[in-house]
């Protein structure tokens, strides 16, 4: 098939960018979108011209490094599908694509489609982790876990970070990743001593990255590539309320 | 306290502001629901709730009193209600780097993308309300006192009701939307639960907008006079 | 080049607490004096660098990744085994050990082996502390399955994501240290040379991936965690960026490389659907227990599956090993599934594959049955291909997956350079001539957790920590180095892309030194590499600058380490003339048709020494002994 793609093109960080229009003409339903665009960048640096730099690695959904808006959507059309997963069967003959990076002020566009996520990282060293010295671990089965909550945990932590959700959210929060890392860890015993020092340092860090917030629209679970339910950002909220009446005597002097 | 002025410096503090201050209003709004459907039982049952409210805890408090106390309540309700809203549509603009060429609807639903725009247009709908009904500064035929009177004569215009149906729609919306946003602020959030919360809100919005609707519908088709 | 495998005296049970013992240890107050530079952030590498950061180390991480958890550790599906005996089923420390000996055809070395199944409760222990969600049974419990083939069940999973898992507790694990100081995270950084000075390994040259500016780092001791390098064939299941550069400059420095010809073929991934794939997507082995494998009978055969009578089927697994039948082991279902391709018997439009087919399994279990067990799967299939296989039998084909060799290491995970050391894949590893499913994750986390951050300590006790200089003159000469390499790169300005120069060396490994590799083939090959080489610094285009985010740049330096590397790969392939585990040369079969090892010529590991470009390396051996597990031959009929 025949399609007519509308690439941002963005040289550097601090540059103005603009829609490139290129035409893509030997297009095979089989190829996932990456291998589209792969093709694309051959037919650039054959003409001589810089491809299009796009991140992207492990090709298979869950490394969480690829993601650009498709024609609106993060991550293209296909409901549950990263980038790299979705193939171009979604498209028809003559379409046209729009193809931009993720927009919000705490993920700045690099070059192309290439933006810089290391806020995410940032937040989970705020306290998305269970303080445990290596080697000093009790026996994995000395607490039993229920079913259902492991499960919820589990659910929670399927998140690959790859900031679809800041994509879609017209406030630009990442209030489903932050909710994610806090919900998996509030569902196990691991994680009860630092709740709720975890998650007010984790908001703390969320806001202070230049996040928006989150006013219940939803747009980041439907953008999920991974399905993350934003009842854990009611977990979250929930927590971060407990936590504040939670004043310690030693800090109240503070 | 630290934790509380922190909490309310934090997106997520200003949000439970804005439902805190929200579920004020939607208790206020139930009520004067309920008080709207006493014009069923005749005006002088309907006038005497009026002058009930206007009474209410007198000798204790003064004449009025304590509608004043109420009415202010309300008014700061709906004051940090704004102003919740205002801030966090400021730190939404600074967040958001530029919009998208091409964008998609993802949220859940219509409500809740026009939750802002349709907040100014309920406040806009309250300040004339207020001058309609209350002062009766916009009112054809205003008689201070006579409550019933100028319930039933506002709403023998086709053109008004119309008007009030459209704002109740709005409402509609604006509950069906928040009511569900409360209990995610609040963190309302269990497995078990989760399930009802949405059908919940569109119980209890549809329910407000007929309960407004039902008096002035038998109003224009002459049931109620 | 001397190999000291350094393996501790007394019973093998014994010897990593012995170890323990003798080693020198590093006053805690002391620690941080010394600085220590860990490469790669997968299980292995995220796993030691929190560690040693804990310990009180100063650590400097570097990825080339915009994230630490991106690494690809993070795609492992099936599992991580474990000697616990939960399930009370038998298993032992010994029973995983004499395992993974059998398992890796007696290629491996049994200390490193014993202490690997030692440390492997450890690790469950560790992961499940720090809140990752393994799945449990009902009554709270961790569960287990079998995995493999293994006959008892000690392996933990998280779904099908248990690496997604596993990696995000050491990722978090490491941030925590990010956050208290004691690690300092580099993220976007490619290492490009390993810093000797006086033959001692002291740091790092890197290039910014976002600037293109080459950056110095100095430590007292050099960590590798850079994985496998099976990109070597182009199309494998690892993620795109996964290469060989950082263990090829090592060894091009003097790190002995072992046992390169080691490479592990899955055999259930999806078959490529043109001349644009641009990576092959594993399809967990676990279909296998109930799919049916099987061909057309006549070759040529275009009808499609539905309409092919049962009697025309060749179910070729369930024909060669009646015992075993689907479930035989991975290096022969791949090459039996190669050789049924190879005959013509190919299905699809490419007939690059064969059918796994879900039908008896439907009408026996139902479809709700089949669908709890492998929905997800049967979900991505159907997203790739765009067939539903509920309904048409999933067309598979083994693609490379893991390489089993990598740097030579002693006991304490030294490579040949003083200084230097190698975790995880980027190491020749415990798993001898194949791995078993599930020790992968195993061994990465117990060089990571475990090992290397107690034989640091030896290393270090002892010299004057923090005495490095970034101005060293060896520091600027690599640097130089690198500068004039990617100049060269930049430079040549020609026509063709990197990616056709890669496709290209991934069609000569993959039917030289793929499945099975020949005499006559490899010895073509290393010619045709040669040829392959020259013709890339003759005619490579690379766009754009060299001080900039230039992602082809990135791809044209590993696409060179590459077209250097895949020479020794042959040479070993080529030198070790038996066949033995994954590595399937025809000379040598059983009468059967199987691989037949060679013990009395090649119980050793072959440790190679860079001796310049396009000049054949010299061969080391390394010779195994094996007192604990009888040499036997496998047999799956």
């Amino acid at each position: 098939m025949k399609l007519k793609l509308h690439i941002w093109r963005q040289s550097a960080p601090d540059v103005r960018g603009g829609f490139e229009t290129i035409a893509a003409d030997n297009v095979s339903a089989h190829m996932s979108f990456l291998e589209m665009l792969d093709v694309v960048n051959e037919g650039l640096i054959a003409e001589g011209k810089e491809p299009v730099a796009f991140d992207h690695d492990c090709r298979e959904g869950i490394c969480g490094t690829c993601g650009m808006m498709i024609n609106g959507n993060p991550h293209g059309p296909w409901e549950g599908t990263s980038a790299c997963q979705l193939h171009m069967r979604a498209f028809q003959d003559g379409d046209e694509i729009w193809i931009e990076p993720w927009r919000a002020r705490a993920f700045p566009v690099l070059k192309d489609l290439v933006v810089d996520r290391s806020a995410f990282d940032r937040i989970i060293q705020a306290g998305g982790y269970v303080s445990i010295r290596t080697g000093s671990a009790p026996d994995a089965n000395a607490v039993p876990i229920g079913k259902e909550w492991a499960d919820e945990a589990f659910d929670a932590a399927a998140c690959i970070g790859c900031g679809a959700c800041v994509a879609a959210c017209p406030n630009a929060s990442a209030m489903l990743f932050t909710a994610a890392k806090v919900t998996q860890l509030a569902r196990l015993p691991q994680g009860q001593p630092e709740r709720y020092e975890r998650v007010l340092s984790m908001v703390d860090t969320h806001d202070s990255e230049g996040f928006g917030n989150c006013t219940n629209h939803g747009a980041c679970q439907n953008a999920c590539p991974k399905g993350i339910s934003v009842d854990y950002i009611a977990q979250l909220n929930r927590d971060l309320f407990k936590a504040t009446l939670m004043d310690r005597p030693d800090e109240a002097a503070v | 306290m630290r934790r509380v002025a922190k909490l309310y410096q934090s997106s997520v503090g200003k949000k439970i502001l804005m439902a805190l201050s929200g579920l004020i209003l939607f208790g206020f709004i139930v009520g004067h629901m309920v008080g709207n459907l006493k014009v069923l039982s005749g005006p002088e049952s309907f006038n005497a709730y009026a002058e009930f409210l206007r009474d209410f805890g007198y000798p204790l408090i003064p004449h009025e009193g304590f509608l004043w106390v109420f009415r202010i309540v309300l008014l700061g309700a709906v004051l940090l209600h704004a102003a919740s809203a205002f801030q966090l549509w400021g730190t939404s603009r600074s967040a958001r780097s530029g919009m998208y060429r091409k964008t998609v609807d993802l949220s859940f639903s219509y409500a809740s993308r026009t939750m802002r725009w349709g907040g100014v247009i309920l406040a806009l709908f309250v300040v004339y309300h207020i001058l309609h009904l209350t002062t009766g500064t916009v009112h054809v035929d205003f008689v201070a006192g006579d409550v019933y009177h100028n319930y039933v004569v506002a709403f023998q215009s086709p053109i008004i009701l119309g008007f009030y149906a459209v704002a109740q729609a709005a409402l509609c919306f604006h509950l069906y939307h928040g009511l569900w946003s409360v209990t995610q602020t609040l963190g309302a959030s269990h497995p078990k639960y989760n399930p009802l919360r949405r059908p919940v809100a569109v119980v209890l919005a549809l329910g407000i907008f007929v309960g407004f609707l039902i008096p002035p519908v038998l109003v224009a088709t002459g049931v109620v006079s | 080049m001397e190999l000291n495998a350094n393996i501790p005296e007394g019973p093998i049970q014994d010897k990593w607490d012995n170890h323990l013992f003798s080693m020198k240890l590093v006053n805690p107050a002391n620690k941080r004096k010394y600085s220590v530079i860990v490469v790669g952030t997968g299980l292995a590498g995220a796993a030691a660098a929190a560690t040693m950061g804990e310990l009180g180390y100063r650590v400097q991480v570097f990825t080339y990744h915009d994230s630490p958890r991106r690494a690809h550790s993070i795609a492992a599906q099936g599992g991580i085994n474990a000697s616990k005996n939960y399930q009370s089923d038998g298993d032992s420390d010994f029973r995983l050990f004499y395992d993974t000996v059998k398992g890796g055809d007696f290629r491996s070395r049994e200390a490193n082996v014993y202490r690997l199944a030692q440390l492997s409760g450890n690790i469950i222990d560790q992961a499940v502390a720090q809140g990752v969600p393994f799945a449990r049974e009902y009554g709270g419990l961790l569960a287990n399955r079998s995995f493999g083939g293994a006959q008892v069940s000690r392996t933990f999973y998280a779904r099908g994501q248990t690496g997604q898992q596993l990696l995000l507790g050491a990722y978090q694990a490491l941030e925590r240290q990010v956050h208290a100081g004691t690690c300092v995270m580099h993220t976007e950084q490619e290492m490009m040379d390993v810093v000797l000075v006086d033959g001692v390994a002291r740091g790092i040259i890197t290039r910014n991936i976002r600037t293109g500016k080459l950056e110095r780092h100095v430590a007292d001791a050099v960590v590798l965690a850079t994985g496998g390098y099976s990109n070597v064939f182009f199309l494998s299941t690892n993620a795109k960026k996964c290469n060989v550069t950082a263990t090829w400059r090592a060894h091009r420095k003097g790190a002995g490389f072992a046992n390169p010809c080691f490479t592990q073929i899955h055999p259930t991934c999806i078959p490529p659907s043109g001349e644009y794939q641009s990576k092959l997507t594993l399809m967990s082995e676990s279909l296998r227990n109930d799919g049916r494998i099987w061909v057309p009978r006549e070759a040529g055969d275009e009808r499609e599956p539905q309409r092919i009578p049962e009697e025309e089927r060749d179910y070729y697994l369930e024909r060669f090993y009646p015992s075993f039948g689907n479930l035989a082991p991975r290096d022969i279902s791949s090459r039996r599934a190669k050789e049924m391709v190879d005959g013509g018997h190919g299905v699809g439009e490419l007939k690059n594959g064969v059918y796994l087919d879900f039908k008896d399994a439907i009408e026996r279990l139902g479809e709700r049955v089949i669908s709890e067990r492998y929905g997800n799967l049967f979900a991505m299939y159907e997203k790739i291909t765009g067939e539903n296989p509920y309904k048409t039998p999933m067309r598979i084909y083994p693609a490379p997956h893991y390489t089993m060799g990598g740097l030579w290491v002693d006991y304490n995970l030294q490579t040949t350079v003083e200084g230097l050391f190698a975790i995880g894949e980027a190491n020749f590893s415990d798993h001898g001539a194949n791995r078993l499913g599930a020790s992968a994750l195993m061994q990465g986390l117990a060089d990571g957790y475990f090992i290397i951050p107690m034989t640091i300590g030896n290393f270090l006790a002892g010299r004057s920590g923090g005495s490095g200089d970034t101005a060293h003159p060896a520091f600027a000469e690599a640097e130089d180095g690198v500068r004039e390499r990617i100049g060269n790169l930049m430079g040549v300005g020609g026509s063709r892309s990197v990616d056709s120069f890669a496709i290209q060396l991934g069609r000569i490994m993959w039917n030289e030194c793929g499945m099975e590799r020949t005499a006559d083939g490899l010895k073509d090959a290393v010619r045709r590499i040669g040829e392959l080489r020259e013709a890339f610094w003759a005619d490579v285009r690379v766009p754009g600058k060299a001080d900039d985010l230039n992602q082809e740049l990135e791809k044209a330096g590993r696409t060179a380490d590459f077209l250097e590397f895949a020479e020794v790969m042959c040479y070993d392939a080529l030198a070790r003339d038996e066949s033995c585990g994954a590595h399937y040369r025809p000379e040598h079969v059983t009468e059967e048709g199987e691989a037949k090892r060679d013990d009395e010529n090649f119980a050793h590991v072959a440790v190679w020494e860079f001796t310049g470009v396009g000049r054949e390396p010299k061969l080391h051996k390394e010779p195994l002994a094996f007192e604990y597990v009888k040499l036997s031959q496998r047999s799956y009929k």
